[in-house]
């Protein structure tokens, strides 16, 4: 028998797969599907203090290997997701969950990530500040080590729990980025967002995304992800999640290796809801084929 | 919503942009006229959804506009091949509020779910006043398909080639119970406008996943953001926000 379970932050998962915020919702849809509780963790819709409608649409585009999303944070505000989305979620879900957070200023992320931290059955807060998609805010904390220490500081100061800071890819140095974040507190990183990215649609000849660009996913992305995850390994001693066009089981042992903990599924759920499960269920025969016994031994293995 | 692997039957072009595609497969996944399907096709990245014209026993007939790779390449396929479909997405209409003389409003290739929606009306005892509006006669179908159903039948044509000049709002009856309307969003706005009494409207947007996970295909409604794939596609003219 292998063993699948890995550790985040001091809590064990049964598995390292975790569906992406923004690919998930907030679980339920995919519980009509199956028991979600087969995954390691989700990350929930990105959440911000106030409601959002997100951009104009069309907010999604096709790419080969992959997809562009600009749907701009659309979600119900902090108020919503704690008097709504979290008790439904209660019913069909039963593990520490991660709440993906997002926001315009530093006092919105310390606001939002102190009233999701009180929530018991939040067990991580997911820190974006890499939203490509959004103006103001999101990625512009992301792109300057200094502004992401200012996040991870104030957000340290009103929680209790594991703060994992999620990158975007859109730097020249993404270690430098991770190494201010953790020499600010934070206790993981997660990486990457999407890629920024365009189309243009020839019948119009104008952007095809009504945000004129957006975020590049899939499994198009995949080798760069996995390049700044090795590189982010080499340069921080706290927990990676790697992500970034994961499709398959085989992706999810590639990524740790580079040196992830722990490994989110996003551009699959979209295409196939049960991408994240069938993920989770196939790692033990790929575990095998590959003589791996315990997952977690192989974390950073591809390092000198 | 049910994902499975359905076989090709048929495949046929009606006109020269409209084609019909017959698949076998779990079709009971689609409980509602005006649902639609989201099909997987070889390396494409995001599903194409299209919109449910028949669902007879294991048969689901789908009506498609060729508009780009995705429906080229639907197109290009032969009888026997399979698609990875998720099948039953979105509400569909709701025939409760039709009264007895319902009014069907299709443009284009928006018709192609109001055929399920005759049927089931006609199936409870009403009778459905069908009009439909294309661009020209050479894109005229299911016109007879509707009267075969014991509908009346109305074609308006823009350029006038075919049936009454205009378009499905210069052709609308006197006198009917309800309106359901599918079709683009300027003749939606228009049948919006100018259709008396209470409907629904069939919207269509691009989309990511077709099943509520990724907020990509949101419209506002008076009820706040709503899903196109799965609070829709289908809503009451009272929610819509114009």
């Amino acid at each position: 028998m292998v063993n699948t379970a890995v550790d985040l932050c001091g809590i064990e998962l049964s598995n390292p797969v975790i569906p992406a915020s923004g690919t998930f919702g907030y679980g339920y849809e995919f519980a009509e599907l199956y028991d979600i509780n087969c995954l390691g963790t989700f990350s929930f819709k990105g959440t911000t203090r106030e409601p959002r409608f997100g951009n104009p649409t069309p907010r999604i585009a096709e790419s080969t290997g992959g997809m562009l999303n600009a749907v701009g944070l659309q979600n119900p505000g902090v108020d919503a997701v704690i008097t709504e989305e979290l008790p439904k979620l209660a019913a069909v879900f039963h593990k520490p969950v991660m709440a993906n957070v997002s926001g315009f200023s530093v006092e919105d992320y310390a606001y939002t990530c102190e009233r999701l931290d009180a929530e018991p059955q939040v067990g991580w807060l997911e820190v974006n500040i890499s939203c490509p998609n959004v103006h103001g805010g999101g990625m512009s904390f992301g792109t300057d080590p200094a502004a992401a220490a200012e996040v991870v500081k104030a957000v340290k100061a009103v929680t209790t729990k594991p703060v994992i800071v999620k990158l975007t890819p859109n730097v020249t140095d993404i270690a430098a980025m991770a190494r201010a974040c953790e020499a600010a507190g934070a206790d993981g990183i997660s990486l990457i967002n999407t890629l920024q990215a365009m189309r243009i649609d020839l019948k119009t000849k104008k952007p095809l995304l009504a945000n004129v660009t957006g975020g590049l996913s899939g499994p198009a992305v995949f080798p760069v992800a996995l390049r700044m995850v090795y590189q982010v390994y080499e340069a921080v001693s706290i927990p990676i999640m790697g992500m970034g066009g994961v499709s398959s089981a085989e992706d999810v042992i590639e990524m740790m290796l580079a040196g992830a903990a722990a490994v989110e599924v996003g551009a699959a759920n979209l295409r196939d809801p049960f991408a994240s499960r069938d993920i989770a269920a196939a790692l033990p025969e790929v575990m095998d084929k590959y003589g791996i016994q315990n997952l977690k031994d192989i974390i950073g293995g591809a390092h000198g | 919503m049910k994902k499975a692997l359905f076989t090709i039957q048929k495949n046929e072009a009606l006109t020269p942009t409209a084609w019909r595609m017959v698949l076998t497969g779990p079709a009971g996944a689609v409980t509602a006229p005006g649902q639609f399907v989201n099909i997987a096709l070889p390396g494409l990245f995001l599903r194409r959804p299209i919109s449910v014209c028949d669902a007879d026993g294991d048969a689901l007939t789908l009506l498609y506009k060729v508009v780009g790779k995705g429906t080229e390449q639907m197109a290009a396929m032969e009888p026997g091949e399979t698609l990875d479909v998720l099948a039953g997405l979105g509400n569909g209409f709701d025939t409760a509020p039709a009264g007895e003389r319902p009014l069907l409003l299709g443009g284009g290739i928006g018709a192609a779910p109001l055929y399920l929606l005759a049927k089931k009306l006609r199936a409870e005892g009403k009778e459905p006043q069908v009009v439909l509006g294309f661009n020209s006669a050479d894109e005229v179908f299911y016109a007879d398909k509707f009267k075969a159903l014991g509908c009346a039948v109305t074609v308006a044509t823009a350029d006038g080639s075919f049936g009454v000049k205009g378009f499905v709002t210069d052709a609308l009856p006197d006198k009917y119970t309800y309106y359901y309307a599918c079709g683009p969003e300027a003749m939606l706005r228009a049948v919006f406008a100018k259709a008396e009494g209470s409907g629904q409207l069939s919207f269509e947007e691009r989309m990511g996943c077709g099943f509520g996970a990724c907020m990509g295909c949101t419209r506002e409604t008076v009820h706040g953001p709503k899903r196109v794939c799965k609070d829709g596609p289908v809503f009451r003219k009272e929610e819509i926000a114009w």
